[in-house]
């Protein structure tokens, strides 16, 4: 049977890239069920935390762990159940949407025929399957990349800035879907400005400033009003 | 797993290199320009300057070489991609031998031009000793793609990738460069010095080893930020 685990725990996590502190002093656990919205200004840290719960950031001190196994120990087995959707989306323009799921399926071990094509369907893309990415718009791009980010299922699924480029149905369709990964047990972490949308969407909210946790709070209505107080306030 | 990923990662690059040939077409007509000019500079009268073609064949090779590691990881880097691969439930050095074996391929389909044209230019016997030619060709362009991929892949998202890239491979890769290009000179020769062009092959042989195995090894934690 496959790895798996239920939260993940960042225990006093800091990163330091030189003399800058990217990171200080984290911890945080997530568990299966939440969704937690990483929110914070510009340059707070939240990728750098989103890299380091991805494996592809090393902490300069603290640790990470998946279900009580740290992340440096069994790498391989960890990102198999780990979907990142980054800034950049991960896609190869040159292949159409079609190739570029098959691709990454194929990454994540798992047989094409079965996955790819209710991942085209997921992001509205059957009919433009066979189309060069770099011919698609933001918005298209930005669901094909949330597809081939949940194509292999992953357990903890990392959102940054998941709905930029996003039309309202589009918003509403990818909430949807976080929030039905959510309910089938899946850790979700959605790092956004994006507050309306997050308003209502996130369980959770931790919020950063300068590397550091300011909050690590249940979401309520008027998120804005919270987040203000919190940040700005701070 | 291993040889499942890398070879994944190879047919991946090929069908993006498949649709426009980009890199292909850019490192050949490159290479080719390479040993035209040369051949203006060291060609009098039907004549070659002793040595010359086993030189320019071997700058050929390196300058186009890269040429290429610098555009695929430029593919890489756009979309941060290459991210996306290490993300892989596999092991990292699967991802390295996938990009290695593609670059490799994209230098020998440039060295399929370039050694007749070079043959042909300075009137050199290069096919004389096919085989022999074949193993310096083959190990020669397989350790300079060794180190060149892995520090490709290193300087990736730096911003001066273009200018540290040659600053840190060419010196890395002197002995693998002297050795390609001693040993097509001493089948160059007059008899062909086959001991001699052995006993180079034997060498990059054990420079292959030794790069392969040290940027397999080292590719991971290089690779984590």
């Amino acid at each position: 049977m496959s790895f798996d685990f239920d939260r993940v725990e960042l225990a006093d996590v800091s990163r330091h890239f030189g003399r800058r502190r990217a990171v200080s002093h984290v911890s945080l656990t997530l568990h299966a069920g939440d969704i937690v919205g990483l929110l914070g200004p510009n340059g707070a840290g939240k990728s750098t935390l989103i890299g380091m719960m991805a494996t592809l950031v090393t902490p300069s001190s603290g640790t990470i762990t998946y279900g009580g196994t740290p992340g440096v120990r069994d790498g391989a087995s960890i990102r198999a159940r780990i979907g990142v959707l980054a800034h950049e989306l991960h896609l190869y323009p040159e292949l159409s949407a079609r190739q570029n799921l098959d691709f990454f399926a194929r990454l994540h071990g798992m047989r094409p025929a079965t996955v790819v094509n209710d991942a085209l369907a997921g992001a509205g893309l059957t009919d433009r399957s066979d189309d060069a990415v770099s011919s698609f718009s933001r918005g298209m791009r930005q669901r094909l990349a949330l597809e081939r980010t949940l194509i292999h299922a992953p357990r903890l699924v990392l959102l940054d800035e998941p709905f930029t480029g996003l039309d309202d149905r589009a918003v509403r369709i990818v909430s949807d879907r976080l929030r039905a990964l959510a309910a089938a047990g899946g850790i979700v972490l959605v790092a956004t400005h994006d507050l309306d949308v997050a308003d209502g969407l996130i369980s959770r909210m931790a919020i950063v400033r300068s590397g550091r946790l300011l909050s690590d709070a249940a979401a309520s209505s008027g998120l804005r009003r919270q987040y203000r107080a919190l940040v700005e306030g701070a | 797993m291993f040889f499942r990923i890398a070879l994944l990662v190879l047919k991946k690059d090929f069908a993006i290199e498949l649709k426009s040939y980009e890199i292909l077409s850019t490192t050949a007509f490159f290479a080719v320009s390479c040993v035209a000019i040369f051949s203006f500079a060291f060609v009098k009268e039907g004549q070659a300057v002793e040595d010359a073609a086993a030189g320019i064949l071997w700058i050929a090779i390196a300058f186009a070489g890269t040429l290429a590691l610098g555009r695929t990881f430029e593919r890489e880097r756009y979309g941060e991609t290459l991210k996306a691969l290490l993300l892989a439930p596999a092991p990292r050095p699967a991802i390295y031998l996938g990009k290695l074996l593609g670059i490799v391929m994209l230098l020998f389909a440039t060295e399929v031009l370039l050694v007749p044209m070079v043959a042909f230019l300075f009137n050199a016997p290069l096919f004389d000793r096919p085989v022999l030619l074949l193993a310096l060709l083959a190990l020669g362009t397989i350790g300079y793609a060794a180190v060149g991929t892995l520090f490709a892949a290193m300087l990736v998202r730096a911003r001066t990738r273009d200018v540290m890239l040659p600053i840190l491979l060419y010196p890395i890769t002197i002995p693998v460069i002297i050795a390609g290009v001693r040993g097509t000179s001493a089948l160059l020769q007059s008899p062909p010095d086959e001991p001699m062009a052995t006993l180079w092959i034997a060498l990059l042989g054990f420079f292959d080893v030794v790069f392969v195995t040290l940027s397999l090894w080292t590719f991971e934690p290089l690779m984590t930020e």
